[in-house]
């Protein structure tokens, strides 16, 4: 960290934090003053060995409080065609009502940004924020110290959310950097259904820095799909941290892929905290350019009797850089877990590199647990087979690469962004390998 | 189910079996670590005014050193100013034979079953026997001696041999390389020297034994082989000690050096105390081990069987540095108890086509903790690098843990990476179905702990499979999960 980054910390603290209610400004001084005890991670920090996202951030930013606002008048490049959704639209980390429409939603269901919120729903927000993302990450701590707007989301009892919800995260860098930071909460009461789809796009020449803290409760007998999709312009800089509950019987899906972006990090952490409760967690990144995507999960089975699935795949081509690091913790009680975890990966160029650490932590003998990882090329037999029934090197290798992907992508629940997704990735892959 | 619980009870409550104190008049080095400490050593010793100057600057550079902390074991800190860095137990001037060695070390050996004279008898096994830091009996040299093979105590090679020492020491684990390193290089007290000359094949196992005596002594050692073109050696460690109150500490240095086309293959069985069963005393066994594939077409091998010391704490490397060589680490790890074990390896390729192959089982039972750390970095240079890893745990009742920490590091596209790892227990099906068959419990526990550990075990020289299998076998007593 250099001391530009240290004093505009302090300057912070000095001043008056920003803050929509009472509450919120405990933990936002809390997590500031955390956040200058341990500053930002160095690239000797295991946590971020291989993404040196303080140096990169320090060197093209300017670190500031103010927002930037945004002169865009139309989103309907950042939708996702054909998708029937709920759609919450934010941009420069502020909320914006003009875009967003949520006219469809059952009634019992609420939906409000911090700001907006009524006051019995604020106190809500208060518990909860910061119930689960405990972490100590330094970039969680910064959200939560500078986070400018929050989207609160509670579905009620035995509700089933018919269309998804779609966030759209804005960053429009075209007359000046951007530095935002964002929240989401929400919670799946028991029995309830709901899918949530978030998309982040940037556009501008300047640099964009994001984070995006989520915390999202999942109820018994409870079912989420969530779906990241990171397709952003070149100069984005991203943080997420999500983190997820379940309790007993719950079901959660998770995906994100991620094409395109400066630096792209990932901590995404479920905590099992239920019985027999199903858990699949895909992931799926191809990179071209000076692109890094860094994937950290973590998988914390703390009851007994739960599953857990993690498939993580990535295609490296240029000088992209990859970086996987997948925990699954198993504590002493858990008996009777399944978790898998595998992560392969196919470098294309000389230059391109992975850095892959699948971790496991078992504290319970009565478990089965495996991760795998590979790390290759296309197999040349594959290739010679395709090219001896006339098909072109080139063609040849789009399709095998389109094989390795399809397995992630094949999982996607829902069918518009499944076909969505799979176009990016046919587009991709045609204009690249 | 109660019976089982008897049977590890019975287990977990035996003496250590190897636990006694030979009473050898020790010649130790006043307590605490000073540069003066390094210069009693060295002149103890008699050693040449280079060799002091390389302590003194690993001391300067081990001064300035924090003490790692990133391994997932727990201790109470160490005092490095509470212990005798140096004590040699007497001896006569002059040893041509076993005869005229200490009769009561002598003894020592016959306790732990592998008494010289018999070794050297039945199994043709050169052993180079060292006690308290100090060789004792180099045996078989002559035999050795025609075929131009070195084989001596350290300090013996450091007199005999300093163009060698000077040249390779250090070559492969520099000084200053990590904590427990530079602090070996600084005190390191005796150690084993092996040189194979070109075109060698050596015609037996080399053998150390190991042995932490005195009380309150650190163990230093030190080995150096070096196999010049065209090569083979096979060198066995194995280590015994006797019981002990506080920890003692480990901190050993083991530099393999292979030339072009030569091969290594260095074999240990670890059964050093592990404490009692409440986790009192036992061996903090902190120990650098790195291999250097120097020339193409070279070849390393580790092979270890880890189930002794309170503390492991071990990362046997190949540095596959010349194209097409090959680096090997085969192990396994048994933990019972409050012991904590974090050991595997690194496998840094940086030559064209180098291969690797990790294989690591652990077996955790009592409270014990056991990590498998390994890494696997490809360089940008190491084009068309093969590696297989394959780390399995097997969790023996639920208080104990086991953990897997791979790295995997690849900057160059042609290179093949598969990694697997796998946690279980003893299915209940596997157990059923051996007792149906007739097979009471326990035999059916060893036998798939046996197979499970085949692949490993299956590595080792004759003379150590046999004691690797003996000391599986009894770790594992009543632990039916």
């Amino acid at each position: 960290m250099t001391t530009a980054t240290e004093t505009f910390f302090k300057s912070i603290q000095e001043s008056t934090v920003p803050s929509y209610f009472g509450e919120g400004k405990t933990i936002r001084k809390t997590a500031l003053q955390r956040l200058l005890e341990i500053g930002l991670p160095s690239n000797k920090s295991e946590e971020y060995r291989f993404t040196p996202i303080t140096k990169t951030l320090e060197k093209k930013l300017v670190w500031e409080t103010s927002t930037q606002a945004s002169t865009l008048s139309s989103i309907e490049p950042f939708l996702i065609p054909g998708l029937d959704a709920h759609l919450i639209v934010l941009i420069n980390g502020a909320f914006a009502k003009q875009f967003s429409n949520l006219d469809e939603l059952e009634s019992s269901v609420t939906v409000t940004t911090f700001a907006e919120a009524n006051t019995q729903i604020k106190e809500k927000i208060v518990a909860q924020l910061g119930s689960l993302n405990k972490s100590d990450d330094a970039f969680s701590l910064l959200n939560t110290a500078f986070y400018q707007e929050g989207i609160f989301i509670h579905v009620p009892k035995n509700t089933v959310v018919a269309k998804p919800f779609l966030i759209l995260h804005i960053n429009d860098a075209q007359q000046k950097q951007v530095v935002s930071h964002t929240r989401l909460l929400v919670t799946v009461e028991n029995g309830s259904a709901v899918s949530v789809i978030e998309k982040s796009d940037s556009i501008g020449a300047y640099p964009c820095f994001h984070t995006f803290t989520e915390e999202i409760v999942v109820g018994e007998d409870a079912t989420f799909d969530y779906c990241k999709v990171q397709n952003d312009s070149g100069s984005i800089h991203q943080v997420s941290n999500t983190t997820l509950s379940q309790s007993n019987t719950s079901k959660v899906n998770t995906f994100t892929l991620t094409l395109n972006g400066q630096l792209i990090r990932n901590n995404l952490s479920i905590i099992i905290d239920g019985e027999h409760c199903e858990s699949h967690f895909h992931g799926l990144y191809l990179v071209t350019g000076n692109t890094l995507v860094d994937n950290h999960t973590v998988v914390d089975h703390q009851k007994p009797n739960s599953f857990s699935n993690e498939l993580y795949k990535g295609i490296m081509d240029e000088n992209s850089k990859g970086v996987f690091n997948g925990k699954i913790y198993v504590r002493p009680h858990a008996q009777k877990t399944n978790a898998f975890q595998s992560n392969r990966n196919i470098l294309m160029s000389e230059s391109a590199t992975i850095n892959t650490k699948p971790q496991l932590e078992i504290w319970a003998d009565d478990v089965k647990c495996s991760h795998g990882c590979t790390t290759g090329q296309l197999d040349e037999e594959a290739l010679f087979y395709l090219q001896a029934r006339g098909i072109p090197y080139d063609s040849a290798k789009a399709m095998l690469l389109y094989a390795f992907a399809l397995d992630v992508v094949a999982l996607i629940k829902n069918d518009t962004l499944k076909s969505y997704v799979d176009d990016l990735i046919t587009e991709r892959l045609h204009k690249n390998f | 189910m109660s019976k089982d619980n008897q049977l590890l009870e019975e287990f977990t409550s035996k003496e250590y079996e190897h636990g006694w104190n030979v009473n050898l008049e020790a010649d130790e080095a006043p307590k605490g670590l000073s540069e003066d400490t390094v210069r009693f050593i060295s002149a103890k010793k008699k050693e040449p005014t280079w060799l002091l100057e390389w302590r003194l600057k690993a001391y300067r550079q081990w001064e300035k050193m924090p003490e790692p902390k990133w391994s997932n074991v727990h201790y109470p800190k160490i005092n490095y100013q509470d212990i005798i860095y140096y004590s040699a137990p007497k001896q006569k001037k002059s040893l041509s034979g076993l005869d005229e060695v200490d009769p009561e070390l002598i003894k020592t050996f016959e306790k732990l079953g592998i008494s010289i004279t018999e070794q050297k008898r039945l199994t043709g096994v050169a052993v180079d026997a060292v006690i308290d830091s100090v060789s004792v009996a180099t045996t078989f040299k002559s035999t050795l001696g025609e075929l131009g093979i070195i084989f001596c105590s350290f300090s013996e090679a450091v007199k005999e041999h300093p163009d060698l020492i000077k040249k390779y020491l250090g070559s492969v684990v520099p000084m200053g390389d990590n904590y427990f390193a530079a602090l070996n290089s600084a005190v390191f007290s005796d150690g084993s020297f092996c040189y194979i000359p070109k075109g060698v094949r050596c015609p037996m196992e080399l053998s150390t034994y190991f042995r932490i005596n005195a009380a309150n002594t650190g163990q230093f050692e030190r080995t150096l082989i070096i196999a010049d073109e065209g090569s083979f050696v096979s060198y066995l460690e194995g280590c015994t000690a006797p019981m002990r109150d506080e920890n003692q500490l480990h901190a050993a240095v083991v530099e393999l050096y292979a030339m072009k086309d030569a091969e290594i293959k260095y074999s240990t069985v670890q059964n050093w105390y592990p404490g009692d069963k409440n986790g009192k005393g036992g061996i903090y066994n902190f120990v650098t081990k790195r291999g250097l594939c120097f020339g193409d077409h070279s070849k390393i091998s580790w092979t270890q069987v880890e189930t002794g010391s309170a503390i492991t704490w071990k990362y046997p490397s190949c540095v596959l540095k010349g194209d097409y060589s090959m680096g090997e680490f085969y192990s396994v790890a048994v933990t019972n108890n409050y012991q904590q074990a974090d050991t595997g390896t690194k496998m840094i390729h940086i030559g064209k086509n180098t291969k690797s192959r990790i294989v690591s089982k652990g077996i955790s039972a009592g409270k014990s903790q056991n990590s498998y750390r390994g890494q696997v970095h490809i360089m940008k240079r190491a084009s068309n690098a093969r590696n297989f890893s394959q780390c399995d745990s097997l969790l023996m009742g639920d208080l104990c843990g086991a953990h897997t920490f791979p790295y995997i590091d690849v900057e160059n596209q042609t290179a093949r990476i598969e990694h697997e790892a796998t946690t279980s227990k003893i299915g209940e099906d596997q157990i059923f179905y051996c007792l149906q068959r007739g097979i009471d419990e326990e035999a059916a526990v060893a036998l798939i702990v046996n197979g499970y550990a085949k692949e490993v075990l299956n590595q080792l020289p004759m003379e150590f499979a046999v004691e690797a299998q003996k000391l599986l076998a009894l770790t594992l007593e009543g632990s039916v999960g």
